[in-house]
C-alpha cells in the first residue's frame, strides 16, 4: 500500500520533471532539454524545493545560462518557487544523448541530426550527412563552423539547398 | 576609482587550473579580436566559434579554481581583477594576431598541443579536470583540424601565402617550448595523477607538427632556444594592452552587468 504522502510526492516530482523537461533550447526551439539530453536529474527536497541538474553541451554555448533561467522560471510558474539549477560536468555531454524523437524533430526542422556516434572517427572520418530537405546523401561541407557553436554549414548537391548540420560532440 | 586587483592563494591545484584557464581565456580573447575583420564570413564565424569554445573552457576552469581556493573569488573576479603579473598563461597565446597566417600558426601550435593534452587529461585523478577535459578534447580536435587545413592551404598556396605562413612559423616557434615545461608545483600534481606530464606529449606533438609542415611545404626553424616566463607571470608587453581592453569595464564600473 502506498501512503498518501508518498504518492503526493511522486506526483509532485513527476510534475516538476515534466515542467523542466518541456523547456526548449533558445537557439533550436523545436528541441526540449530532455530531447537534447541536457536535463539529467530533478530532485524534490524535504522542504519542497526543487533542484535540477543539467549538463552543459559545448563549452562556449551561450544558451546554457538562458536555459537555467528558463527552467527556474517554468518551475516558478508551475508552483515550485526558488528552484535551483545545478551544472554537472561529469560525465560530459555527448550528442549520443540526444533522443530519437529529438533527432526526428531536428531533421523536420531542417537541421541534419548528429551522426549517431561521437567517436573520434565520426569527428574526423568520412561523413555522410543526409540532406534534411530531400534526403540525398550527395552533400558537401561548406564551413566547419555555422550559426551556433553546435552546427556546421553543409550544402546538398542534389537539391542545392544549404543546411545546418548538428555536429558530433 | 578603478577597482583594485584581487589576491589569489595559489595552492598547486589552484595555480594549475588558473594557468590552463588563462591560456584559454587569452587565446579566446585574441581570436575574438577578429570578429568582424576576418578575411571572409566563414572565417569570421570559425574564429568566433573557436573563441567561444575557449572562453567556455576558461569559465569552467576559473570556476573550479575559485571553488578549490575556497575564498570569495569567482570566475569573473579571476578573469577581470588580476593584473598582468598575476596572469599565468603561455606567452604563445598572448602573441598579437598579426596577419591571418600568424593567427593560424599560433592556433595550430596551440591546438596540436591542446588536442593531446586534453585527451590525456581525461584520465586525470581529479574528476572535475577530467570532465573539463572530456569536453575540451573534442573541441580541440575540431580546432586542430580547422587550423591544419589552413596551414596547408597557406603553405602550399601562392608565393605570398607561403612566405607569410613561413614567417609566422619562424616567429612563433620559440614560444612553443613553454607548453611542455614543468615546475616543482606541477611535479607534485603529476606524481599524484592529477596532471599530465607534458613531456610525454612531445613525440606525438612533434610528429603532428612535422607531418603537417611537410604537407604544407613549410620548414620548422632549427633553433632550439625557447622563450618562457608566462607561467610565472613574466609576460610580453602585449598582455597588458590586451587586459586593458578585456578588463576596462569591470575596473571602471565595478560589478557592471547587463
Amino acid at each position: 500500500m502506498v501512503d498518501a504522502a508518498t504518492s503526493r510526492d511522486r506526483e509532485r516530482w513527476q510534475r516538476a520533471w515534466d515542467t523542466a523537461a518541456a523547456v526548449t533550447d533558445p537557439e533550436i526551439p523545436v528541441l526540449t532539454i530532455d530531447d537534447l539530453g541536457v536535463l539529467r536529474e530533478v530532485m524534490l527536497g524535504d522542504d519542497g524545493r526543487v533542484e535540477v541538474a543539467i549538463t552543459p553541451t559545448y563549452s562556449g554555448c551561450p544558451a546554457m545560462n538562458m536555459i537555467a533561467v528558463e527552467i527556474a522560471l517554468a518551475l516558478e510558474c508551475a508552483g515550485f518557487p526558488d528552484a535551483t539549477v545545478r551544472t554537472v560536468l561529469s560525465p560530459a555531454w555527448t550528442t549520443d544523448w540526444m533522443s530519437e524523437a529529438g533527432r526526428r524533430k531536428l531533421s523536420d526542422y531542417g537541421i541534419a541530426p548528429p551522426l549517431p556516434s561521437s567517436s573520434r572517427r565520426a569527428l574526423f572520418g568520412v561523413q555522410q550527412v543526409g540532406c534534411p530537405q530531400c534526403g540525398s546523401t550527395d552533400t558537401e561541407l561548406l564551413s566547419e563552423f555555422g550559426s551556433t557553436s553546435c552546427k556546421a554549414l553543409w550544402r546538398c548537391k542534389a537539391c542545392r539547398e544549404p543546411f545546418d548540420y548538428f555536429k558530433c560532440h | 576609482m578603478a577597482t583594485p586587483s584581487i589576491t589569489v592563494t595559489e595552492t598547486p591545484l589552484v595555480l594549475y587550473a588558473l594557468r590552463r584557464a588563462d591560456d584559454a581565456l587569452i587565446l579566446g580573447h585574441r581570436l575574438s579580436e577578429w570578429c568582424g575583420y576576418a578575411p571572409m564570413l566563414e572565417e569570421d564565424m570559425a574564429l568566433s566559434n573557436i573563441a567561444l569554445d575557449l572562453i567556455g573552457q576558461a569559465r569552467a576552469l576559473y570556476a573550479y579554481a575559485a571553488h578549490v581556493e575556497g575564498r570569495d573569488n569567482d570566475e569573473d573576479k579571476l578573469a577581470y581583477l588580476r593584473d598582468v603579473r598575476q596572469y599565468r598563461n603561455l606567452l604563445l597565446v598572448e602573441r598579437p594576431n598579426g596577419d591571418f597566417a600568424q593567427t593560424i600558426a599560433r592556433q595550430f601550435f596551440y591546438s596540436a598541443f591542446a588536442d593531446l593534452y586534453w585527451r590525456s587529461m581525461m584520465r586525470s585523478a581529479d574528476p572535475t579536470l577530467a570532465a573539463v577535459a572530456a569536453r575540451s578534447e573534442k573541441e580541440s580536435a575540431y580546432h586542430l583540424r580547422h587550423a591544419s587545413e589552413w596551414i596547408v592551404r597557406l603553405g602550399d598556396g601562392t608565393d605570398e601565402s607561403h612566405a607569410r605562413a613561413q614567417a609566422a612559423i619562424d616567429d612563433l616557434w620559440a614560444f612553443t617550448g613553454e607548453m611542455f615545461t614543468v615546475d616543482d608545483t606541477e611535479r607534485g600534481l603529476i606524481d599524484a595523477g592529477v596532471a599530465v606530464d607534458p613531456a610525454t606529449l612531445i613525440p606525438k606533438w612533434t610528429d603532428t607538427v612535422s607531418d603537417l609542415m611537410r604537407e604544407a611545404t613549410l620548414k620548422l626553424p632549427e633553433n632550439a632556444w625557447m622563450q618562457q616566463g608566462g607561467r610565472d607571470g613574466r609576460h610580453s608587453e602585449h598582455l597588458g594592452h590586451l587586459l586593458s581592453e578585456l578588463q576596462y569595464m569591470q575596473r571602471s564600473f565595478p560589478g557592471a552587468s547587463w
